[in-house]
């Protein structure tokens, strides 16, 4: 299944399309995509299906508020929550990852395993904070209170698992990633990654 | 209505007493990580005394407290713990609690009419060490549904 997925990502309009629907905060509409890459609607929606159809993203309905047309609900796409990988040689990298964060929480070593988790991100750090965000993949963007909030993020499964340690891990590797000009904090929605971070040069 | 509620009970191990400058940042957010439970969706009930919380209940220990709450769903408490503020004690807890040797942690499904008393409490903890998750004692990790509700 992943591979077949991955495999969709090789077409370039297609990639172009994902790249498109998966940088969006809001699920998105065929004339949207469309409009943005500019291909027709049917094309789009061709492209759109085949990356719902494996997997890589998720169809909702949603009835369009007001004008003509209202109340017929429209065919939104947005990511999947399913993850992809393909790794070969065979890897699992998340099951070690489960069971050391279990054998962390349970000999109390969560202070240790935050310092390890700061001096790992310095070594990480680099250039201005948005593009090295995205580079690491947490998807960043910036809220109307110029709060930078991060949409993805990358140590989901085990976040799940074992929140507490994982959320503080990525607070602490981000802290060492921005360094003394950003202040970093958990303030967790209801999706993607509980980090929020404001530069200091925003603080009033 | 449902015909169930989720009881939750943790249990956390001082490092120092509640008035000393150790755990000074933990009681001083505990007003309003109560009052967010208290205003969480789905939340249904917490073990308080006339102080508003239950840090003066030590059944456990003189050293341990405990955190007795109800909620109408696993969602709701999921959500309040993972998708709130809550979340931040959650990541310092090691620097006011000790680890315990045992789960800290347990939930189990009761009647929508009755509270859970702290001796319920402690057996189903008990019950989670000595025989792991079972419908009768689990965790957020490995919840199970209601009684009467089909697994999803």
């Amino acid at each position: 299944m992943s591979l077949e997925a991955i495999g969709a990502l090789r077409e370039q309009v297609r990639r172009t399309v994902y790249e498109y629907v998966v940088a969006r905060a809001e699920p998105v509409s065929r004339n949207e995509v469309g409009e943005a890459v500019a291909i027709g609607r049917t094309l789009a929606a061709f492209h759109l299906d085949k990356l719902a159809s494996v997997g890589l993203l998720e169809v909702t309905f949603a009835a369009r508020a007001g004008g003509p047309g209202a109340g017929r609900p429209a065919k939104l796409y947005r990511r999947s929550s399913v993850e992809h990988a393909v790794v070969l040689p065979p890897r699992d990298y998340r099951l070690l990852a489960g069971m050391l964060a279990s054998a962390i929480e349970r000999v109390g070593a969560e202070p240790a395993a935050y310092a390890a988790a700061r001096e790992q991100g310095a070594k990480l750090a680099g250039g201005a904070a948005m593009p090295r965000l995205v580079e690491l993949g947490y998807e960043p963007f910036e809220d109307a209170d110029r709060t930078i909030r991060l949409r993805n993020c990358p140590f989901d499964a085990v976040a799940q698992s074992h929140a507490g340690l994982v959320c503080g891990l990525n607070l602490a590797l981000l802290e060492g990633v921005l360094g003394e000009g950003h202040v970093v904090r958990l303030d967790p929605g209801p999706t993607g990654c509980c980090v929020a971070i404001r530069s200091k040069d925003n603080e009033a | 209505m449902a015909e169930h509620h989720l009881a939750q009970l943790n249990i956390a191990r001082l490092r120092a007493p509640l008035d000393s400058p150790e755990l000074a940042d933990f009681v001083a957010r505990l007003p309003e990580i109560n009052g967010l439970a208290d205003d969480s969706p789905g939340f249904v009930w917490r073990l308080q005394d006339e102080a508003g919380d239950a840090t003066a209940l030590r059944p456990f220990g003189t050293d341990v407290i405990v955190n007795l709450t109800v909620w109408q769903s696993v969602e709701s408490l999921h959500a309040f713990v993972y998708r709130t503020v809550h979340l931040e004690p959650m990541r310092r807890r090691r620097e006011w609690f000790v680890p315990l040797d045992g789960p800290h942690l347990v939930l189990w499904w009761l009647p929508a009419d009755v509270l859970p008393t702290l001796g319920e409490a402690a057996e189903r903890l008990d019950l989670l060490g000595r025989d792991g998750p079972s419908a009768a004692a689990f965790t957020l990790r490995e919840p199970y549904p209601a009684p009467g509700v089909l697994a999803g």
